[in-house]
Order: C-alpha cells, then sequence, then structure tokens
C-alpha cells in the first residue's frame, strides 16, 4: 500500500500544527465558533448532540495494522472505547474533546494518518473499491489513481469552498462496489478499443433529497490528463454551482439544471484550456505511486483446498468470503453487524485484534468497506480456520455478508443532530427479527440500508429494502421504499406509501420478505423478484 | 493589527474599481470589482488597460473567487489582484496560491496569525497560479 515520503509527511504535519493554533484561538476566544466552524469541518471535527464527532479518512478505505492499532488506541484513549466504520469507509469517534484533538491528530499523522477535508465543502476523502488488488475481475487496481487524486485534492487552493461537500469514487471493475455513479464524480478506470487504460468519468451522481444516477460524462481520458479534466470539472462547478440553497448546491442539482450535455460542453471548454497550463504530474508519478500497490508475495502453489468439516466455519465460508485472483487465497470479510450490535462499530479490543490478524493473515492489510465492514483481503485458504477461530472468539466471526443482517444504518438520532429519527434500533430490531425467524440464509443476498433523515447517509435510496426515518408531528416515523441498488444496474427505490412506526417497519419488511420468498422464480435475488413483479404485489401484502 | 496586506513593488493604483457591468461599458477605468457572481472571462479582452482587480467575498464561504482570480492569471494578467470583504487570515496561502497580491480585508488581519498562515505549508500538491514548483516536480525534476 502506499506510503508517505517527506513531502507527505511534512504536509500532514503542517496540518497538525495548523490546527493545533486554530483550536488554540478557539480555546482562547480570538476565535468565534462562526469562524472557527468551516475550519474544524476540514479537519473532520463535528459539534454532534453530545460531544465532538471526529471522522478520520482511510484513503479508498485502505490500512495497514500500524495504522489500526492506532485507531483502536485513539478510542480507548479519547472514546469511550469503541470506533465506528462508515459508510465513506472512513472511521468515526462520538465522544471527543475539542482540547484533544489536535493531539489526537498528531498520534495519527504518525502512522500516516489525517483528518483532512473529511467533512467540509471540499473534495472529501477519495473511495474505491474495497477487493481492490485482490478480486479477480478488475482490470487494474484503481488505488493509486485515487491516491494521484488524494494528493491533488489535498488543499487545492482553489476548491476548499465548493457550493457543498464533494466526492469522488474511483473503480475499476465492471462490477460496481463502491457506489460510484452515486457520487459527485464517479470514476471507472477502463481499457479503450486501442487498449490503452483510462477514465470513463460519470458526473452528478448522489443520494440525499434528490437522490440521482450520475450521467456518463466522458467515455474515455486518458490517464496522462485525469487530473487535468478533474480540475476542469471541478473549476466549473465552484463557478456555476448553485449557492443560493445548500439543498441545491450539489453537484448533481447543476448537472441536472444545466442538462449533462451542456455541463459537458463546458468542462470541455475549461479543460481544453486548462491543458495549456500543464498542471498535469507526468506520467513517471502515477508509476512511483503504482509500485506501492504491487502484489504482496503470495506464495505461489498455494492450497485451494479448505476443511469445511465445522459447520459454522463452513457457514461463515460461504457468506464471507470470495474469491481471490490468486490460487490458494481469499478475501476474507468481518462483520460488524453482530445481532443486536451497532452496525459499523467496533471495541478498541477488536480492532487491535484485526489489525493483528491483518498483520499474522493477511499482509499487513486491511479494508474499510461502505457497507461497513472490514475486510482482510489476502488470506491463504490453509490459514483460513484458524483465522475464523479467533474472529469468531472475539465476536467478529458472524456469517452475514449482503444478508438482511448486514444492514447500513446511519448514526440517526441517537448521535446525529441533523437527524430525525433513530436508525440503530430499528437496525438492531430488523436483525433480531430475522435471526430469531432463520429465514437469513434463505432470503439470500438482501441489502437492507436505514437514513435517519433525508440527508441519506445511510443509503436508503440504494437498498434493495431502504428505511428512511421521518418526524411525524414529533413522533419517530419509517418509510419504506424497495428496489434501489448500488451495484452495476445502480436503481433508485420507490416509497411504498404511508410510513409506520418502530415497530411496524419491522413488521413491513418481514411481510416484504414473505411476497418475495412466496413469488421469487430460481436464482432470483429480492432485488430481481421485485423487479419483475413491480412494486403492486408488495404493497398490498404490507398494508393488507 | 493589520487593515492591509500588499506583496507587489510598484505602488499602489490610485484608482477606484467600478462593478464588472460599469466596466464592460466605459471603456477607459483602470480598476474593476468582481462579484462572486460575474464572469471574469468577461474582463480577458481588456487585460492592458487593467492595473487593479478587486475580487469581492462577501461571505467567507463563496469561493467563487478562487476560480475569477485563477481565470485571470492564467490569461497573463498581470496587475494587482485584491481580496476583499470576508477574507479569511486561514486561507492567506490558498488566496496567493490563486494569485491574489494584496488584501484589504473586512476585519484587520492580527499581524502574527498573516504570518503563521502564509508560512504554514512546507510544500504544495498543485501546479496552481503561483510560482511554487508542486511536490510532484519535486519528485521528478523536470520529466513532468
Amino acid at each position: 500500500m502506499y506510503k508517505y515520503d517527506s513531502y507527505d509527511q511534512a504536509m500532514v504535519d503542517a496540518r497538525v500544527e495548523e490546527f493545533r493554533d486554530q483550536t488554540r484561538r478557539r480555546l482562547d476566544g480570538t476565535l468565534s465558533e462562526e469562524k472557527f466552524r468551516p475550519l474544524r469541518l476540514q479537519n473532520g471535527l463535528y459539534l454532534q448532540l453530545h460531544a465532538y464527532m471526529l471522522r478520520v479518512a482511510v484513503p479508498y478505505g485502505t490500512l495497514n495494522s500500524a495504522q489500526m492499532h492506532v485507531l483502536a488506541d485513539i478510542a480507548d484513549k479519547y472514546d469511550r472505547g469503541y470506533g465506528h466504520f462508515t459508510t465513506r469507509q472512513n472511521i468515526q469517534y462520538n465522544w471527543i474533546k475539542l482540547e484533544d484533538t489536535p493531539d489526537i491528530l498528531a498520534d495519527l499523522a504518525k502512522v500516516e494518518m489525517h483528518a483532512i477535508q473529511t467533512s467540509g465543502n471540499c473534495i472529501r476523502n477519495i473511495s474505491s473499491d474495497q477487493f481492490a488488488g485482490a478480486t479477480a475481475d478488475e482490470l487494474i487496481d484503481p488505488r493509486p489513481y485515487a491516491e494521484l487524486l488524494r494528493q491533488w485534492s489535498s488543499f487545492h487552493p482553489e476548491f476548499l469552498t465548493l457550493p457543498r461537500k464533494f466526492k469522488i469514487a474511483v473503480i475499476a471493475s465492471q462490477t460496481d462496489r463502491a457506489a460510484m455513479k452515486l457520487h459527485d464524480i464517479g470514476i471507472r478506470i477502463v481499457k479503450n478499443a486501442e487498449g490503452e487504460i483510462g477514465a470513463a468519468f460519470y458526473v452528478g451522481g448522489g443520494m440525499g433529497r434528490t437522490p440521482m444516477i450520475a450521467p456518463l460524462i466522458r467515455e474515455f481520458v486518458p490517464l496522462d490528463q485525469l487530473i487535468t479534466y478533474s480540475e476542469a470539472c471541478l473549476r466549473v462547478y465552484n463557478r456555476y454551482g448553485r449557492r443560493d440553497n445548500k439543498y441545491k448546491a450539489r453537484i448533481k442539482i447543476l448537472v441536472h439544471e444545466l442538462g449533462a450535455d451542456e455541463y459537458k460542453r463546458q468542462v470541455e471548454e475549461e479543460f481544453a484550456h486548462l491543458l495549456t497550463l500543464n498542471i498535469e504530474p507526468p506520467i513517471a508519478e502515477l508509476e512511483r505511486i503504482k509500485a506501492h500497490f504491487a502484489d504482496p508475495a503470495f506464495e505461489a502453489g498455494a492450497s485451494d483446498a479448505l476443511d469445511l468439516s465445522d459447520p459454522d466455519f463452513a457457514l461463515w465460508v460461504e457468506r464471507n468470503t470470495l474469491p481471490h485472483k490468486q490460487a490458494g487465497y481469499t478475501i476474507a470479510n468481518i462483520s460488524l453487524k453482530p445481532v443486536g450490535g451497532i452496525p459499523g462499530d467496533a471495541s478498541a479490543g477488536q480492532i487491535h485484534l484485526m489489525a493483528e490478524l491483518a498483520k499474522t493473515y493477511s499482509f499487513d492489510e486491511l479494508r474499510v468497506t461502505h457497507a461497513q465492514n472490514i475486510v482482510l483481503p489476502h488470506v491463504r485458504k490453509a490459514d483460513l480456520y484458524t483465522l475464523w477461530q479467533k474472529l469468531d472468539a472475539a465476536g467478529l466471526g458472524t456469517a452475514n455478508l449482503d444478508t438482511i443482517e448486514d444492514i447500513i444504518a446511519c448514526p440517526g438520532l441517537d448521535y446525529c443532530s441533523l437527524a430525525n429519527a433513530r436508525s440503530i434500533p430499528v437496525a438492531q430490531k430488523i436483525a433480531q427479527r430475522f435471526a430469531d425467524n432463520g429465514q437469513t440464509g434463505t432470503l439470500g443476498e438482501l441489502k437492507l440500508k436505514i437514513s435517519g433523515c433525508i440527508n441519506a447517509c445511510g443509503h436508503h435510496h440504494a437498498g434493495h429494502i431502504g428505511i428512511l426515518g421521518v418526524d411525524k408531528k414529533g413522533t419517530e416515523n419509517y418509510q419504506l421504499l424497495l428496489g434501489g441498488s448500488e451495484g452495476d444496474d445502480t436503481s433508485l427505490g420507490k416509497i411504498t406509501g404511508p410510513g409506520f412506526d418502530e415497530d411496524g417497519i419491522v413488521d413491513a419488511v418481514e411481510k416484504a420478505t414473505k411476497v418475495y420468498l412466496a413469488q421469487k422464480q430460481e436464482g432470483e435475488r429480492f432485488l430481481d423478484t421485485y423487479r419483475r413483479i413491480g412494486m403492486d404485489p408488495f404493497k398490498e401484502a404490507i398494508y393488507a | 493589527m493589520l487593515d492591509y496586506l500588499r506583496f507587489r513593488e510598484d505602488d499602489t493604483p490610485d484608482v477606484s474599481a467600478v462593478t464588472v457591468d460599469a466596466f464592460l461599458d466605459q471603456t477607459n477605468a483602470a480598476a474593476v470589482r468582481i462579484e462572486p457572481g460575474d464572469d471574469a472571462r468577461q474582463l480577458l479582452p481588456h487585460l492592458e488597460q487593467l492595473r487593479l482587480v478587486e475580487v469581492n467575498f462577501p461571505s467567507f464561504g463563496d469561493g467563487r473567487g478562487y476560480s475569477s482570480a485563477r481565470i485571470l492569471r492564467e490569461a497573463g494578467y498581470q496587475g494587482e489582484l485584491r481580496a476583499v470583504g470576508d477574507v479569511a487570515v486561514d486561507q492567506l496561502s490558498h488566496y496567493r496560491r490563486c494569485g491574489f497580491d494584496s488584501f484589504f480585508p473586512d476585519v484587520p488581519f492580527n499581524p502574527e496569525d498573516a504570518q503563521a498562515a502564509l508560512d504554514r505549508w512546507p510544500y504544495v500538491y498543485q501546479a496552481a497560479a503561483d510560482a511554487r514548483a508542486p511536490i510532484w516536480k519535486l519528485r521528478h525534476g523536470d520529466q513532468g
């Protein structure tokens, strides 16, 4: 994985000192909260319902064990012993003191980590495919391109006060595991007819109040123009994105209002101009970065044999591991969704353990997924049973990846100052219901996502089943959506009808799954059946 | 406290800025003031006659002025480029990178904070409107 050189380290260290100085000025009263707010937000520090929340960047979701250990240390030393992995492949701490924050950032900088631009109206942490470099279905590892974009977007002087936040995802496979088309810019690394590698740009996707799937703006940007084209996309947005209404300020609204063709025309014009300025890093820089992402030293001829005589292990292998590009290896997913737990939460002890296991069994590498789980990307099959036993003993062996128990949920009204309703208890009740009725396995792949308000941090629009918490005359109410997807076949869910109370929504979800089980044809997932039979049969059952 | 910060050797132009609309109507003005909604590219045919361009930041969070500044410098504008309004001391080095060479903030800067902000970044990651070599250039020399 990427390793800082003295330049990268100097930039992160400078940021720590900048924030230490800003915090000092805030604490001595020189800086008002109003003036401090945008500064702290660009360092990932939010003021939530009960305390400050700090969001730490995990660039493209990749971590090593030393970094993971520090994340656990921070949870112990500055928080209440937990970290919360997020849908942007980052980690958040919910009980942070302002005066501790500069020291936390200094601890992070020692292991090449930071909280730069994890919030605020700027280019956020770049996300990517959690299986990059491990999966057999990718064209090339997308992370070097994400790292190139990380450096370009860090402290970009022109783009630190955009109309609104700006999220970029980079993938390099047909299977989209990063919800790429639901980002402000989604980039897919592709090969053209001449066999050259380049980037397809999708611009103007997003969730929130007005969910939109990003249109393709350019089929092929040559690799030696990637930064220049990105700069053109951003400049048009910075100049013409709406600033009169924060709910209409995302680039999706600009692209929608201009029309994709007109936005594209303006970008092309700006691009032609920027190409004359030589702002593109040389290909040698991309090659330098790529060298950091070389394959680890896989053991040639490692065995693919697995002893599945332990049924619990066999179930975990079936549900939580995926094919690796290297024979004898597998991609192991650690579910942070134990029944009754808080989706994405891990204790300091669990984070330390995952770090140790990554060091021993996965070439010192971990990934955070946008579904709020952890991946050990390169595990030798011969080590898998031992690994699973250690995970299981620490409550990390839950076998429910991509099932109805593997719920994405935002922090909701338990923590968030924007929320209208709680998300976590709903997630817990649903997972419990299906653990009790034993249907989790029968239902197969079923992505359920819960947001506690229309800002959609829990990605409810993209859930096969989505749940949106709203405030209805002072009480929490939950709307049900069906048919969303974040994959290659990205679609937005539709609301079934009137909302439910907390117990009612759990019942409604169960009824929807019964319709699926009654109607499904051979090989169909919940989403496939919904797409075939439509909303009506579900509505009839849910509102009967 | 600093009411005014300037990084030019020449004398401050003794001219008052007119709006972009007024400037485009009258051909002899030497100073213009760009508001966030103005298109800086409308000024490009007239850069020779301009000695001062003020870019107004009515609020810190409206970053359109950064693009306006770079567009002018990219087109070769050599005159004074002044940030006025809600100019944030913590962003000084970023304004400088976009081509601003003078500052007239609504609230005067604390001189120590201003100096700290100007000296903050030992390196820069991107090419912009200033002369600083980006990190990629330092890494690879003239291969770029």
